[in-house]
């Protein structure tokens, strides 16, 4: 099979960002990108978007609405949804348009505008669950991932301090980062525990913002870097996704199945056994701070009720001996659903090639992979790269 | 490596489907294409694509509902927001990426569950520019259909006889919901909607769901006795602005036609396709759609019409399913049928409307208003 590199990532500031346009932000990404590997749109042969719920821009087939934004007019173009989990599978749609061997060049395109949405875009939320079953419970998204952290928390006697110092790394980590929206040098554990409880046993700090943003990646085959003369490529080594059922309420919520399903489709790819020996570092996604412990388990990072330790331990501070969230995360840098793929893909491009600056690893790392979530707790897709 | 199309099941087409879920329909036409395949969804496919868009559906995140009724729980599945095509290609080159041996591609319509229809495509319109101008969404369509009829020789009769056509094939496709008997006069005396779009130029709406199964060539040969391979497939947009498109000429059609034609190694389409499934959401839609394809020379397209050369038993029958207009547009559900019924057509499986022994079939599609985005695939049987 063809090998596939990353050779170029771009992303906006994240923020409320009333005066732009989903097309904007689009365009500033993506120009970013094709400026980092020094190319043209030209160069591109094909487009893949990716974007969260239409709601949220309140326009009906809003991959249409920005495809000129993103390069789209002329050339192949297409927008992959799998909720939350877009963050990553987009760049999984772009390893497979090239992999194929029908593209040499793929541009992807990450977009999320939640500010439009009033008055707070957790109402667009009031319309992901089951028309019969869950609606008319009224639930909302905290509800139910306070669900989930209880269990977690429950099964494996986890104390709130330590999921609530994940908060704290990743706020702490997201001060190098240029686009962050929430980075916080001085924040401590006892800030976390003592903000607002919005459902037990959540509290504020312990979720990453709503957000307006967009990112973007360039995906190349191998020859297409060879004679572009790209300096750092960085490859993709396995990629896999996986879904679990749309009956939530049927699973035990304590283990993200379907996680570990989509990580051993992407290990083997990667001829990975031994995750936790051979991955150097991991950008779990973490839109609360007990997801980023809840991912590292379900990615066989360590072993089921293990992750609290390692970060007690210190483990997966970037100076670690496995760096987790090294960007800061959704929790630092922010929310804007499939955008994340900044920092997520994004942050492994750019740490593997060495340009992630003040958040750069202090110690050379050759391996990465990260993770995103979506859907009704039940989707996850898996991205592995190498330097 | 050689993508074969093993599995077809298609749910035959209804104006209403109150007995259906969305969920209880995808799964009908799911297990219809997993039997014709001889496939178990839960040991044998590899991964699953939906083609769905959230406001159709009436869902945020509809990715969420797909899982159980395609048996793809605890397995590979993701959504394109785009048409059947759009996802037939991402199954197709997940197979050549080596990520899959069996893939499932699944689109559908329940669009008789909206109560808004307009009002949804209405909000497809650019915020800004061109939603707060009001007015049915078809008003696209009849700017469209006199831009097309001023630059071309086709003018509102040779669109009535597409429709005559359409309907009256229809009529012996057991899977089509508007089969009729149309004059052409009928459809030019017809209520005009946006003129010179008439009433009957409008392919009406349906419920359906398709599903197709995909796998790589070895596998495909052990699975079915004579695999439809997916000789090519393109995909292109326009611009999205309204006001910057080409309007005369279907120039995403073309585009995404020449990338099919050159995977497939096909020079001249007019002479090497045999049977074509072609977007035909209005009447002017298929003629346009036949001349950006090469399927026909622009200028004598009317003539041809006239003549009957698209008709079933001529040289190059055009929609002898019936197309949206006969069977119904079932919005993202319409390049997956068009593909279906062409893989029946080259398998001899399509009845009372079979062409004769056809071995290269064309299905195109087009996400409809009000984009500029369409899918080509070219399907063939034999080596």
């Amino acid at each position: 099979m063809r090998k596939v590199a990353c050779i170029g990532a771009g992303m906006t500031l994240f923020r409320r960002r009333l005066q732009e346009t989903p097309k904007e932000m689009c365009w500033e990404a993506a120009r970013m990108a094709l400026d980092q590997a020094g190319l043209e749109i030209g160069d591109v042969d094909a487009v893949v978007f990716g974007s969260a719920p239409d709601a949220f821009d309140g326009i009906h087939m809003k991959g249409e609405n920005v495809l000129d934004a993103c390069g789209g007019i002329g050339r192949p173009y297409v927008r992959v949804f799998t909720g939350g989990g877009t963050g990553v599978f987009s760049p999984i749609a772009a390893y497979w348009h090239v992999a194929s061997g029908l593209f040499d060049c793929v541009l992807v395109v990450n977009e999320e505008k939640m500010s439009s949405c009033q008055p707070h875009p957790q109402s667009v939320f009031g319309h992901i669950w089951d028309p019969i079953l869950d609606r008319p419970l009224k639930p909302n998204l905290v509800w139910i991932f306070a669900m989930e952290m209880n269990r977690y928390m429950t099964v494996h006697n986890v104390r709130y301090e330590d999921v609530a110092a994940v908060a704290v790394k990743n706020k702490r980590n997201a001060v190098g980062h240029p686009c962050a929206q929430l980075a916080d040098p001085h924040i401590t554990v006892e800030d976390v525990m003592n903000s607002e409880v919005m459902a037990w046993p959540v509290h504020r700090l312990d979720i990453s913002p709503p957000s307006d943003g967009a990112s973007a990646l360039v995906v190349c085959s191998e020859e297409f870097a060879r004679t572009h003369r790209i300096e750092s490529p960085v490859w993709f080594a396995g990629v896999g996704w996986n879904i679990d059922t749309t009956f939530w309420t049927d699973r035990d919520l304590y283990f993200p199945e379907y996680l570990a399903n989509a990580a051993k489709i992407a290990y083997k790819q990667a001829r990975i056994t031994d995750p936790r020996r051979q991955i150097d570092f991991a950008e779990p996604y973490d839109p609360f701070d007990y997801k980023e412990l809840h991912h590292m388990e379900g990615l066989g990072l360590c072993k089921k009720g293990e992750a609290p330790r390692l970060t007690r331990e210190g483990v997966t501070q970037r100076d670690g001996d496995l760096p987790t969230c090294p960007s800061g995360g959704l929790l630092g840098v922010g929310n804007p659903i499939a955008a994340t793929m900044g920092i997520k893909v994004g942050e492994l491009y750019l740490q593997l090639s060495g340009q992630a600056g003040q958040r750069q690893i202090p110690h050379e790392v050759r391996t990465g992979v990260t993770n995103a979530w979506g859907d009704l707790m039940q989707f996850s897709s898996v991205v592995v790269m190498r330097a | 490596m050689r993508v074969g199309i093993v599995g077809v099941g298609v749910v035959p087409f209804r104006t209403v489907t109150p007995e259906y879920s969305w969920k209880e329909i995808m799964y009908e036409a799911a297990q219809r294409a997993y039997a014709d395949a001889g496939v178990d969804p839960r040991a044998d496919v590899g991964s699953f694509v939906t083609c769905a868009e959230d406001y159709w559906e009436g869902f945020g995140i509809f990715d969420e509902f797909t899982p159980d009724q395609l048996g793809a729980v605890l397995r590979p599945a993701c959504t394109v927001t785009g048409d059947g095509i759009h996802g037939l290609a991402q199954a197709m080159m997940q197979i050549q990426a080596g990520l899959a041996d069996v893939v499932v591609v699944e689109a559908h319509s329940k669009v008789s569950d909206l109560l808004t229809y307009a009002g949804v495509v209405h909000h497809a319109f650019d915020p800004i520019w061109n939603k707060p101008l009001g007015g049915h969404p078809y008003y696209v369509a009849g700017l469209e259909m006199d831009a097309y009829l001023r630059a071309s020789r086709v003018g509102e009769k040779a669109c009535a006889a597409v429709v005559a056509k359409n309907r009256q094939n229809a009529l012996t496709n057991p899977r089509a919901a508007h089969g009729s008997k149309v004059t052409p006069e009928d459809v030019l005396a017809s209520p005009p909607i946006s003129a010179p779009l008439k009433d009957l130029d409008v392919a009406p709406l349906a419920d359906t769901s398709i599903v197709l199964v995909l796998a790589a060539e070895s596998r495909a040969r052990k699975l079915a006795a004579n695999p439809v391979w997916i000789r090519g497939v393109g995909w292109s947009s326009d611009s999205p602005w309204l006001e910057t498109r080409s309007w005369t000429t279907a120039a995403y059609a073309a585009m995404a036609g020449k990338m099919a034609y050159a995977q497939a190694k096909i020079r001249n389409p007019a002479k090497e396709v045999e049977v074509a499934e072609i977007d035909d959401k209005f009447s002017y839609k298929e003629p346009q759609h036949l001349e950006a394809l090469g399927l026909s020379k622009k200028g004598s397209t009317a003539n041809a019409i006239s003549r009957g050369d698209f008709d079933i038993g001529a040289k190059l029958p055009v929609n002898p399913s019936g197309g949206s207009i006969g069977c119904g547009n079932v919005i993202e559900a319409s390049g997956l049928h068009r593909v279906a019924e062409v893989v029946l057509q080259l398998r001899g499986e399509a009845g009372q409307n079979q062409v004769d022994h056809p071995r290269t079939g064309l299905a195109a599609s087009w996400r409809g208003i009000p984009t500029a985005t369409g899918a080509v695939a070219v399907l063939g049987v034999g080596r």
